[in-house]
């Protein structure tokens, strides 16, 4: 299969992520579209790195797996806290940043 | 063979993606998720990145989804409402992620790299081995692997000091998430 | 010591004695800032002798000094400089000043005894003589409006003077802004002057003014009527005249100074010093000329009716100066100036006397309240008589001579000018009536309250209340002292009264046509240069033709007041309820406070409060609070992009990612 295949197979994953960031308001799901976002991203190297035959992007994806893991640590810690203090899991609840 | 190989996968992949955002229970976005994943390993593979397919099955859907699946059941259901806060948002979100999909795809498809079409280089045995990826970790990305451990540190501390006990503050939330 | 020299020293004088005062009016015992103040006059009458007798020994022709201390050309870059013209015509000046003021200062130091304000008193009063002498011996345009400027400001401090009397200073405030007006006139004047010729010190001025001018171009015209706007606004010439009357809530030694003797006559020393200007545009003499007639008659028309003492007085001192603008502006320069002295006795002289009888009357003055006072103030009495003998012109007076040689010059002219002489005579009638007036209804008759009082050698203590509006005053400082001073009682007022009587009736001596003129041939040199002075010339005839008809009205005058007064008491009584319109159109001084209300006032304020509540309003504000409003208006049209909602923001971000990949994609294609 061409690369050409991969990198809009990756595209799609990544709209359909941003997509969802948008569209949903329960924190966990948005943090869950993020994922998509990243492992979307993480298909689009390697699928450049076999094309060139550098291996440099399996590290590259190995450090945004890393990244995403601490990432999704901190935010689900967020969610907890949220939830042990009552405030409601709704992005759209929190309009703290109303200008 | 191959071209089996990867519809299936892209089918997989594309099938958990919209279960994720189109799905009412996060619950079960978690585990649309987890086949998401599970398909994207399968892709990696015919990239010729072994180790980092195995590292996806392994930490990604193993580890990292193991933790959504346990916040997910202490937080619970959580029927999201109709309504929209945001007057248009519902029709333009789909809109701009659409919009955003054709230009890559633009980009891609009309690219001037004749090359992409193809398959690309030859790739030689062992590209994706553990021994590649661990030799090219250990030696030209030596800094940016410390770097990444120390963050996994951060992340670590961070998350328990989030999560931590404290004590729960009297008094009611208002409307806008304030205490 | 040369004739300027003396000419600098009768400046400094009361300029010294005025800033002295000043000085240590706390540690100065009253008397003492008085005396400084009187002595500091007297010794400037005494330079002025100096400066007579100085000049008298240069040849006739040859009799005008300049003198200058400091040009300014270089330094501000207008032509004038810091100096002083000495000749004829201001030494007589400076004379007629000083030697006035100081029997004025004289009486004062008596008059105003109780005053908490004597020091103040003396030393704005040396000021005044300070200005007015600058005034007269200044050497260029702009030192003239230097000192016109100060004196006018003089005027405002010592009509004021009690400054806690609203109407006081409501009078000083009326007094200085139409003086002002006078002086924007005056600027003009000197800067359309300095525009065309370049110069403004008097001796350049007349000499290029020939060349400079056609007779009767419209430039020399608005020069002169632009100096006669600001003659008319210091003389109290019509329409600029009201001030006069209300500036007699100013203390009496005032009046008789500044608003009889010297500052009202500035306007016609102006005139007659740029004589030159007025030759070259006849057509501005000649409307100065009527505008004095029409005050001439307008004054004594309303002198008729009035009732307070001191305002028949001021419209007098009007009526009289509209003689004096008369002459000089026909081109009796002399003859003018010989009444401007003579007025300077008798007006003073009425004003001394009438300040000694609202003295005694507990400062009260209206005239129908007074009676009889021939028995109890004898002195004052006959003072009173002296002053108005001369300013009805009784035979004889020094007002006799002098105003009917200015009647006699303006009938010899002929053609035009006999309206001024006829309108003269009968304002000449008019005045004796009412100077008359004012004696039989003081002086004869049923003695009145006060005076009996008096008869018994008790002054009538009256409460102090302002006799224009009635309220009480607080004879703190700031309003006048507690006691009254009359001249029989008082050295000081009885000298100043017995010199000034003396000029007064006998003062016209040095002016019999045909037997001396002393003023005429001391002054003819300044006005040589006129063609008008050279050209007509009074016969003796004539003259003492002129002199009988003169003495023919006043005789007319104080026979018809004796009548009405003293044979038939109670026929003005009945002329009055018979006339009753006429009667209150006089009364009320012909309505012309009421029209400057109307054509001036109302107007301005109207246009003020037009600028502070619609224009600053609407457009000031508007701009102003406009630009904010909109800058508000902006931000809080921004601020609808701070929704607060995550989502929102991340769709901006996706938005402008989008966008930005749009870009891209159509820079490479």
């Amino acid at each position: 299969m061409g690369t050409t295949w991969y990198l809009v197979l990756s595209a799609l994953l990544f709209a359909i992520g941003a997509g969802g960031v948008l569209i949903r308001r329960n924190p966990l799901v948005i943090l869950l579209c993020l994922e998509l976002m990243l492992n979307s991203a993480n298909l689009a190297l390697l699928a450049f790195g076999r094309h060139l035959g550098n291996a440099d992007a399996q590290v590259f994806a190995m450090i945004v797996m890393v990244v995403a893991a601490c990432e999704v640590v901190v935010g689900l810690g967020l969610i907890v806290a949220m939830y042990r203090r009552r405030i409601p899991l709704d992005v759209d609840e929190n309009r703290g940043l109303r200008g | 063979m191959e071209q089996v190989a990867f519809f299936a996968g892209a089918i997989g992949a594309l099938g958990g993606a919209i279960a994720v955002i189109a799905l009412r229970n996060p619950f079960y976005s978690v585990l649309a998720l987890v086949v998401h994943l599970f398909s994207l390993a399968g892709l990696f593979l015919l990239l010729h990145a072994e180790f980092v397919a195995a590292a996806q099955v392994v930490v990604y859907a193993g580890a990292v989804m193991v933790l959504y699946v346990f916040v997910a059941a202490y937080i619970g259901g959580f029927e999201e409402p109709l309504w929209d806060a945001i007057p248009g948002q519902r029709i333009l979100a789909p809109l701009v992620a659409g919009a955003l999909f054709v230009e890559l795809s633009i980009a891609v498809l009309g690219s001037g790299l004749k090359s992409l079409g193809s398959e690309g280089e030859v790739i030689p045995i062992g590209f994706g081995s553990p021994e590649a990826v661990g030799r090219l970790m250990l030696e030209r990305f030596l800094i940016p692997f410390e770097a990444a451990s120390l963050l996994l540190l951060i992340a670590a501390v961070g998350a328990v000091v989030l999560a931590g006990r404290r004590p729960e503050p009297e008094g009611r939330v208002d409307r806008e998430g304030m205490v | 010591m040369s004739v300027t020299t003396w000419g600098w020293l009768i400046i400094a004088f009361p300029l010294a004695g005025s800033v002295l005062i000043g000085l240590l009016f706390r540690v100065l015992p009253a008397k003492a800032a008085g005396w400084i103040g009187t002595l500091a006059i007297a010794l400037a009458f005494a330079c002025s002798i100096g400066a007579l007798l100085a000049m008298l020994g240069h040849p006739a022709e040859e009799r005008e000094f300049a003198n200058t201390l400091y040009d300014y050309a270089g330094a501000a870059g207008i032509p004038f400089d810091l100096g002083i013209y000495v000749d004829q015509l201001s030494v007589f000046m400076a004379l007629v000043v000083t030697g006035v003021s100081m029997l004025i200062h004289l009486y004062s130091l008596a008059y105003m005894g109780s005053d908490a304000g004597y020091r103040r008193f003396f030393s704005f009063l040396n000021f005044f003589v300070f200005s007015m002498l600058l005034l007269v011996l200044a050497g260029n345009y702009v030192l003239l409006i230097v000192g016109w400027a100060f004196v006018g400001f003089a005027s405002y401090a010592l009509i004021s003077f009690w400054y806690r009397r609203r109407t006081a200073t409501a009078a000083g405030m009326k007094a200085f802004v139409i003086n002002v007006i006078g002086d924007i006139g005056l600027m003009f004047a000197a800067i359309l002057l300095i525009k065309e010729i370049g110069v403004s010190d008097y001796g350049s001025v007349f000499e290029r003014a020939p060349e400079a001018f056609t007779t009767n171009e419209w430039t020399i015209v608005a020069i002169c009527l632009l100096l006669m706007l600001g003659a008319f606004a210091k003389s109290a010439q019509a329409p600029l005249h009201t001030w006069l009357a209300d500036a007699m809530e100013g203390p009496t030694p005032v009046s008789a100074l500044i608003h009889a003797a010297t500052m009202v006559t500035a306007g016609v020393y102006l005139i007659a010093r740029s004589y030159p200007l007025f030759t070259l545009a006849p057509t501005a003499a000649d409307i100065a000329a009527f505008v004095g007639l029409f005050t001439l008659l307008m004054a004594a028309t309303i002198a008729l009716a009035v009732t307070d003492l001191k305002r028949i007085i001021a419209f007098s001192t009007m009526s009289q100066i509209g003689y004096m603008i008369v002459g000089v502006s026909i081109g009796a320069y002399s003859a003018g100036l010989f009444h401007l002295m003579t007025h300077a006795f008798f007006k003073a002289l009425l004003f001394m006397a009438a300040g000694s009888v609202i003295a005694a009357m507990a400062a009260v003055q209206d005239i129908d309240r007074m009676r009889g006072f021939r028995r109890a103030m004898p002195f004052t009495s006959a003072a009173l008589i002296a002053g108005a003998l001369a300013l009805a012109g009784f035979p004889g007076t020094s007002g006799f001579f002098s105003k009917d040689e200015i009647l006699a010059f303006a009938a010899t002219r002929g053609g035009m000018y006999w309206i001024f002489a006829v309108g003269g005579y009968i304002g000449a009638i008019l005045t004796a009536f009412y100077s008359f007036r004012i004696v039989f209804r003081v002086v004869y008759g049923e003695p009145c309250e006060e005076a009996r009082e008096l008869e018994q050698g008790h002054i009538h203590h009256g409460e102090p209340i302002n006799p224009a509006t009635g309220e009480r005053e607080d004879t703190d400082v700031g309003f006048p002292g507690p006691e009254h001073h009359i001249a029989e009682r008082e050295w000081p007022m009885k000298v100043a009264m017995a010199v000034l009587a003396f000029g007064a009736l006998f003062g016209g001596l040095i002016q019999i046509p045909g037997v001396t003129d002393v003023l005429e041939s001391f002054l003819e040199p300044v006005f040589a240069a006129s063609p008008i002075a050279a050209g007509v010339h009074v016969s003796t005839t004539d003259a003492y033709i002129g002199l009988a008809v003169g003495g023919i009205c006043s005789l007319l005058g104080i026979g018809a007041a004796f009548y009405m007064y003293m044979v038939a008491p109670g026929s003005t009584v009945r002329l009055r309820d018979r006339f009753g319109r006429l009667h209150d159109f006089l009364f009320n001084r012909w309505y012309f406070d009421e029209l400057i209300d109307a054509l001036v006032y109302r107007p301005v304020v109207a246009c003020g409060r037009f600028a502070s509540g619609t224009f600053e309003r609407v457009v000031v504000d508007g701009i102003v609070r406009g630009t904010s409003d909109g800058v508000g208006g902006l931000g809080t049209v921004v601020r609808t992009a701070q929704s607060g909602f995550v989502r929102f923001y991340a769709l901006l971000v996706v938005v402008g990612l989008a966008g930005l990949g749009l870009y891209f994609l159509l820079a490479a294609s």
